[in-house]
């Protein structure tokens, strides 16, 4: 069995990917709003946090969650606008193939698939990354998934 | 990109405020070297000498929501300046003990009572809690004490003057015990 990476205190994780997080919302959504999306994003992983089982994939999480605020604080002044962005996770080889398959999905359904199945995060960290339920989040999940298995039998 | 030190600050407060912090801490410096400081919603929790395994400790001991949120150890500091200052010799400080039970919680608690200045050895910390032979046991208690110089392990010492083992280091004992007057 190997060993779980073992989850570390929030400060280290906060230390280690505020920087990172910060620049991306920059260029996402200039420098004011970033200040707030930066906060946002912290709380979120943070209301998450306990929930963790393993300290692994912890930057594509914490990446995750700062794109979806950024999408949401886009939507708020823009209403009408639908997103076409999607969702991109940092690609890992390992899991080439399910990125591959999970191109055609919608956003969310495929964030909840990924951060699942090949990050291995539980439903509240998925919840936090999609700024939803915890059953909203189960919810993308399988309905991705029951999308790809049509799309593999079709 | 580096963050702003505000926006740092900023997220710090909104995180304690929204009551999602488990351990908050910092560092204070004293005349024994930095000290991590920590204190959980019950009180403080954790003084050590270490202060970059302790932050790995507190997420193992009270939750992996540890923070370093200066302004929630603003009192714990400032008691620690007046002692190390000479001018305060009783902490007025709510203590975390949930985490220390039955022999070591006997252990500490009858320490917390020796006096400033004075010095009780580890055989007479046995007999006062009803354990007379166990005061080879005290001693490894006091080793794992959580809360240095707030709970004065330093003022327990070996039979014959000899000053015995302390977590901080022998020559941190030296210098609270000298600090105190004692001897």
């Amino acid at each position: 069995m190997m060993e779980a990476v073992v989850i570390p205190p929030f400060e280290r994780f906060y230390a280690q990917h505020q920087d990172e997080v910060f620049g991306l919302l920059v260029r996402r959504l200039g420098r004011q709003r970033a200040e707030d999306a930066f906060q946002e994003t912290f709380l979120r992983a943070l209301r998450a946090y306990s929930a963790l089982r393993h300290g692994e994939h912890l930057r594509a999480w914490v990446l995750t969650i700062a794109r979806n605020v950024a999408v949401d604080a886009f939507r708020r002044e823009q209403p009408t606008v639908e997103l076409e962005e999607p969702v991109d996770l940092p690609r890992r080889p390992a899991y080439a193939e399910l990125e591959h398959l999970t191109d055609d999905l919608p956003p969310t359904e495929r964030a909840a698939v990924f951060l699942r199945y090949a990050y291995d995060l539980p439903y509240a960290a998925i919840a936090a990354a999609l700024g939803s339920s915890e059953e909203a989040a189960r919810q993308a999940a399988s309905t991705g998934v029951r999308r790809l298995r049509k799309k593999e039998h079709a | 990109m580096t963050i702003p030190a505000e926006l740092d600050q900023r997220f710090r407060d909104a995180a304690d405020r929204a009551g999602l912090v488990d351990v908050a801490y910092d560092l204070a410096e004293s005349p024994v070297g930095d000290l991590l400081v920590a204190v959980t919603e019950r009180g403080l929790c954790r003084i050590a000498y270490r202060p970059d395994e302790a932050v790995d400790e507190l997420a193992v001991d009270f939750g992996v929501r540890v923070l370093r949120i200066p302004r929630r150890v603003d009192r714990i500091r400032r008691e620690l300046d007046e002692y190390f200052a000479g001018r305060r010799r009783e902490f007025n400080l709510p203590l975390d003990w949930s985490l220390i039970q039955g022999f070591t919680r006997m252990v500490l608690d009858r320490t917390a009572r020796i006096p400033y200045g004075k010095v009780a050895t580890y055989g007479e910390v046995a007999r006062d809690i009803g354990k007379p032979r166990a005061s080879r046991a005290a001693g490894n208690a006091l080793g794992a004490n959580p809360i240095p110089i707030v709970v004065p392990c330093h003022r327990v010492i070996r039979s014959g003057g000899v000053l015995g083992n302390y977590g901080g280091g022998p020559e941190r004992k030296v210098q609270l015990l000298e600090l105190e007057g004692a001897g």
